[in-house]
């Protein structure tokens, strides 16, 4: 039972760019409600709305897994390895066990060591301090065994193996469309160099952790956990304990921070619980600083060979990159992403290898591939325009083939001020400024599988329960906005849970997918509440239901909008309580676009006497199909230009290759940006109407990302009219660059 | 110049805490001291050193919030430690464990201090106000009404430590700039990057500060 509709799609035009929009004709099922298309007005999606749960936000009383305290619960604590590779011939636990205080005690299965900082035993007390005692007294027997540190040695044939007698280079990933070398024979002009990036680790400041609790009497595990997927992390659990799915409970109210680094059922989770079954009372285990940056994830480094070639009408005839990074034990260093699609070009050929080195794990992380690709794509695009004698953004347009990103580019270069800041002359003295641009790109359409119920309660108020978490997009928001637009509701009508695998099943909230995933999924189910308030005022109204419509907190007659009824007064005949309907996610329409483009300006100024570069402004020109809250829409822009910044000048991961130990693993020898740092940013967003869903909302955390450091490499080196090849771009760097070090 | 006496960022790498949590003998960072318990008994005390407490939990008397409040905590626990494990006050939250990153900040007679630095026996005989004190869901500090207001949060794991950077600065002056603003926040790290809405959150409360707005509830110190 499918129905067609012809939607209104695309772009509108914008100040000195022309509009692109088209009819595209959808299937949707027959209860799904129309897709919003251009021209639709709507009255709380697209306003500014603070985000809901501000207030326990400012006030400190939303409670995080951190902030979970039981009766009776202990505290974990977890010992490490401090050698980067061993065997564990013996681990001995019993005068840790005998401390007074300490209720558990635990050996980790996992019998070889790969990183300095793996997980080898973990034990439980009535108080941190005795935990953390109590680790003192843990003896473990280790045979060290060789290890390697340092990339360029890993990928030697006489290096130490981290795993087994297997080689240290990964299996090759390979992509090629045309023909590469004639490409580059054909080519005007070409260049060749090789950029590098430094490992990031997340810094989300909850570290990782959890609260288990077994309930004897039901066999029940209950999981308090920062998690960005708490259903991910109940089958993980279901499977390490052997329960079933519905004999786990996962509950994460809220979540500080994860970018990427809180899949599933990580380590201290699993100790947590099983600490909590040896002990029969709760246990909570959240990681000290120094273990969340040596063992919780990483961003991979890389090394990125990188080829183009131009014609003489400035058009790209070759791309190529061969690179390979590392992710400690962990794989994922690709960033060939920007390379295979955000620049038009007949031969692309790409080679991505990983390299094993005995550090900690990569995982995903904002983006995952693409800020490093895209920043040596971005400064090879420079160095390429620089030798056609093409105006860097000129050179762009002229390769990108994206409408959306076409629109962008204009508004863009126009609040910039781009002709006139690339065109200046440089700065005789001491302080140098420069400017670049970059090209984003992401695909956050979401995907199916979210259900989601709403509910109209007897007092006129309504709520939205999905299995979902906040990241910190502002999740709960976005879904009572949603719910709030289709029935009709002003916002603090509308109450938003989420957070607990006892509600409908949502998707993890990573790849930018929690918002385009769940909002469909909530109108839909809005939707069909919204036809039962419907018959319950038809009466009321002497109406048909097919004939009503809500709004403005009234139920009325579409065609006299002054019949009218109060929402609440129509929730109060209500049989029981409340009513509820539930919403499923369709599978993706076949609309308009279904990727994201996006670009960032910026500009710096780099102080030629110290290397100190600071970031005056970006301007961020961003699309994520339709913006529901442009005032969080902003705030994840911004935030994702300042971990931009972060990456480009300041961030990295060091490990001493001598010892194999990461050498800054707290929060002041790890360089971050701080507010001193923060220059101006302004944020623009081109609003697509792209049919894909029935909300057509898209991602935004991810694709605001992907382009900063790069567009700051590039104004770094257009300031000292050198190419800054090698990320964090540090005063050292630059002054070596200048020739003065 | 700074309106802000915190201390910077970057500190020693060995903290007073763990100093006396390591080095147990060594007196004089602290004015108190971990000494044997026979010792203690007899009142033998190092030179300067006018108090013995410890190692054993110890009564004493804090006043957060504007409540005097008697708890039994060993003398190496912290303000923080005190405030979220033993209080109950978890608004306040511990993320770097070494005064770098400002999440920890509470008021100490009115000033912004990193309460994962200090000693919970240090804050005797002072005003702590936490975020907790500062105001609530549903009457919110000016402060923490113009962060929601400007989306000044993102994950909010940050923000009751900006909150109190923000709140005190203000307090001592109303009029503050952006660039003190900036400064004031300096030791607060927001990984999510909402800094920008910070400073718009902070100048609007600054715009509409006034003494009838400031909140009568909130603990004053005696200074």
């Amino acid at each position: 039972m499918s129905r067609r509709v012809t939607l209104k799609l695309g772009v509108e035009g914008h100040a000195g760019a022309e509009g692109v929009t088209r009819d595209v004709t959808v299937v949707i099922p027959d209860d799904e409600p129309t897709p919003w298309q251009l021209g639709d007005r709507l009255s709380i999606v697209g306003r500014e709305t603070p985000r809901v749960d501000g207030p326990l936000k400012a006030t400190g009383a939303a409670h995080y897994t951190y902030d979970i305290e039981l009766p009776g619960m202990l505290y974990g604590a977890i010992l490490r390895s401090p050698r980067p590779h061993a065997r564990v011939r013996d681990i001995d636990l019993s005068a840790a066990k005998r401390l007074a205080g300490v209720r558990a005690a635990l050996e980790i299965d996992d019998r070889e060591i790969r990183f300095a900082g793996q997980e080898v035993a973990a034990v439980a007390a009535i108080s941190t301090d005795i935990a953390s005692d109590a680790l003192k007294l843990v003896k473990v027997d280790y045979e060290t065994m060789p290890f390697v540190a340092d990339i360029d040695a890993a990928m030697t044939d006489s290096s130490p193996r981290v795993f087994g007698t297997g080689s240290n280079i990964g299996r090759v990933g390979t992509s090629s469309v045309g023909n590469v070398p004639r490409g580059l024979e054909q080519a005007a002009s070409t260049i060749e160099a090789t950029y590098t990036t430094q490992v990031q680790t997340h810094v989300s400041l909850e570290t990782h952790g959890a609260v288990a609790s077994f309930d004897s009497a039901t066999g029940e595990l209950t999981v308090w956990c920062s998690t960005q997927g708490i259903f991910a992390v109940r089958d993980d659990l279901a499977v390490y304990f052997n329960l079933p799915p519905d004999k786990v409970r996962v509950v994460c109210e809220f979540l500080g921070g994860g970018f990427g680094s809180k899949f599933g059922a990580t380590p201290e989770m699993i100790i947590a619980a099983r600490l909590a079954k040896e002990a029969g009372v709760p246990v909570k285990v959240m990681l000290p600083r120094g273990d969340e940056h040596r063992a919780t994830g990483n961003r991979p480094s890389s090394v990125q060979a990188v080829k183009l070639g131009v014609d003489s009408a400035g058009k790209l005839t070759a791309i190529d990159l061969v690179q390979h990074g590392t992710g400690g034990i962990g794989g994922g260093a690709g960033s060939a992403g920007p390379f295979k699609s955000i620049y038009r070009c007949e031969n692309i050929r790409t080679e991505e290898r990983n390299v094993y080195i005995n550090a900690g794990p990569s995982s995903a992380m904002r983006a995952p591939g693409w800020p490093q690709g895209c920043f040596a794509l971005e400064l090879a695009m420079d160095e390429m325009a620089r030798n056609a004698g093409i105006d860097r953004l000129e050179f762009r347009r002229r390769n990108s083939d994206n409408p959306v990103r076409a629109i962008e580019y204009e508004i863009g270069a126009r609040a910039f001020g781009w002709s006139e800041k690339s065109a200046a002359k440089k700065s005789s003295g001491a302080l140098k400024r420069g400017v670049g641009v970059a090209s984003a790109e992401w695909h956050a359409v979401g995907v199916s599988g979210p259900e989601a119920q709403v509910i109209a309660n007897r007092d006129g108020t309504a709520e939205v329960r999905v299995g979902t978490q906040d990241i910190g997009t502002g999740t709960r928001t976005a879904l009572a906005i949603i719910a709030a637009e289709e029935l009709g509701l002003p916002i603090d009508r509308v109450k938003s849970e989420i957070g607990d695998t006892r509600f409908l099943f949502s998707v993890p909230s990573g790849g930018s997918l929690s918002v385009p995933s769940n909002t469909p999924a909530v109108r839909h189910a809005a939707s069909r509440l919204k036809d039962k308030l419907f018959r319950i005022a038809a009466p009321m109204l002497g109406a048909e239901p097919n004939d009503l419509e809500a709004a403005a907190a009234t139920i009325r007659v579409r065609a006299n909008p002054s019949r009218a009824i109060a929402f609440a007064d129509v929730c109060k005949r209500i049989p029981g309580d409340s009513i509820s309907a539930q919403g499923e996610r369709s599978p993706n329409y076949d609309g308009f676009r279904t990727d994201q483009a996006g670009c960032q300006f910026a500009e710096v100024e780099v102080d030629t006497e110290t290397g100190i570069v600071r970031v005056v402004r970006v301007v961020a020109v961003h699309d994520a199909g339709r913006i529901i809250d442009p005032l969080t829409a902003r705030s994840q822009v911004n935030g994702g230009v300042m971990m931009g910044i972060g990456f480009a000048l300041f961030e990295d991961r060091r490990i001493d290759p001598a010892l194999g130990i990461m050498v800054n693993p707290t929060m002041d020898d790890y360089k971050m940006l701080g507010s001193l740092d923060v220059p101006k940013i302004d944020v623009t967003f081109v609003e697509v109407a792209n049919g894909v869903t029935n909300t057509g909302v898209m991602g935004l955390g991810e694709v605001a990302h992907v382009a900063s450091a790069a567009a700051i490499a590039c104004a770094v080196s257009d300031a000292i009219g050198v190419p800054m090849r090698s990320l964090p771009i540090t005063p050292d760097l630059v002054l070596a660059a200048l020739g003065h070090a | 110049m700074s309106t802000d006496d915190r201390k910077p960022r970057r500190i020693p790498a060995i903290s007073r805490r763990s100093f006396i949590k390591g080095a147990g003998a060594v007196a004089a960072a602290a004015g108190l001291v971990r000494v044997p318990a026979a010792a203690a008994d007899q009142k033998v005390l190092p030179a300067g050193v006018t108090e013995s407490l410890g190692p054993a939990a110890e009564s004493i008397e804090l006043k957060i919030n504007g409540q005097v409040t008697r708890l039994t905590i060993e003398p190496r626990v912290t303000l923080l430690r005190a405030l979220r494990e033993h209080l109950g006050l978890t608004g306040t939250k511990l993320v770097c464990d070494r005064g770098a990153c400002g999440a920890c900040t509470v008021h100490l007679d009115c000033k912004p201090v990193v309460s994962c630095m200090m000693l919970a026996m240090d804050a005797r005989g002072h005003d702590v106000t936490t975020i907790e004190g500062l105001g609530t869901p549903a009457k919110m500090h000016p402060v923490q009404a113009a962060f929601v207001e400007a989306d000044a949060l993102q994950c909010g794991f940050c923000t009751p430590g900006l909150v109190m950077s923000v709140a005190a600065v203000l307090e001592r002056n109303p009029a503050a700039t952006i660039d003190e603003i900036k400064h004031a926040t300096a030791g607060n790290t927001c990984r999510c990057g909402t800094y920008t809405h910070v400073f718009k959150a902070a100048l609007s409360a600054a715009k509409s500060w006034t003494s009838k707005t400031a909140p009568t509830s909130r603990t004053r110190g005696d200074a």
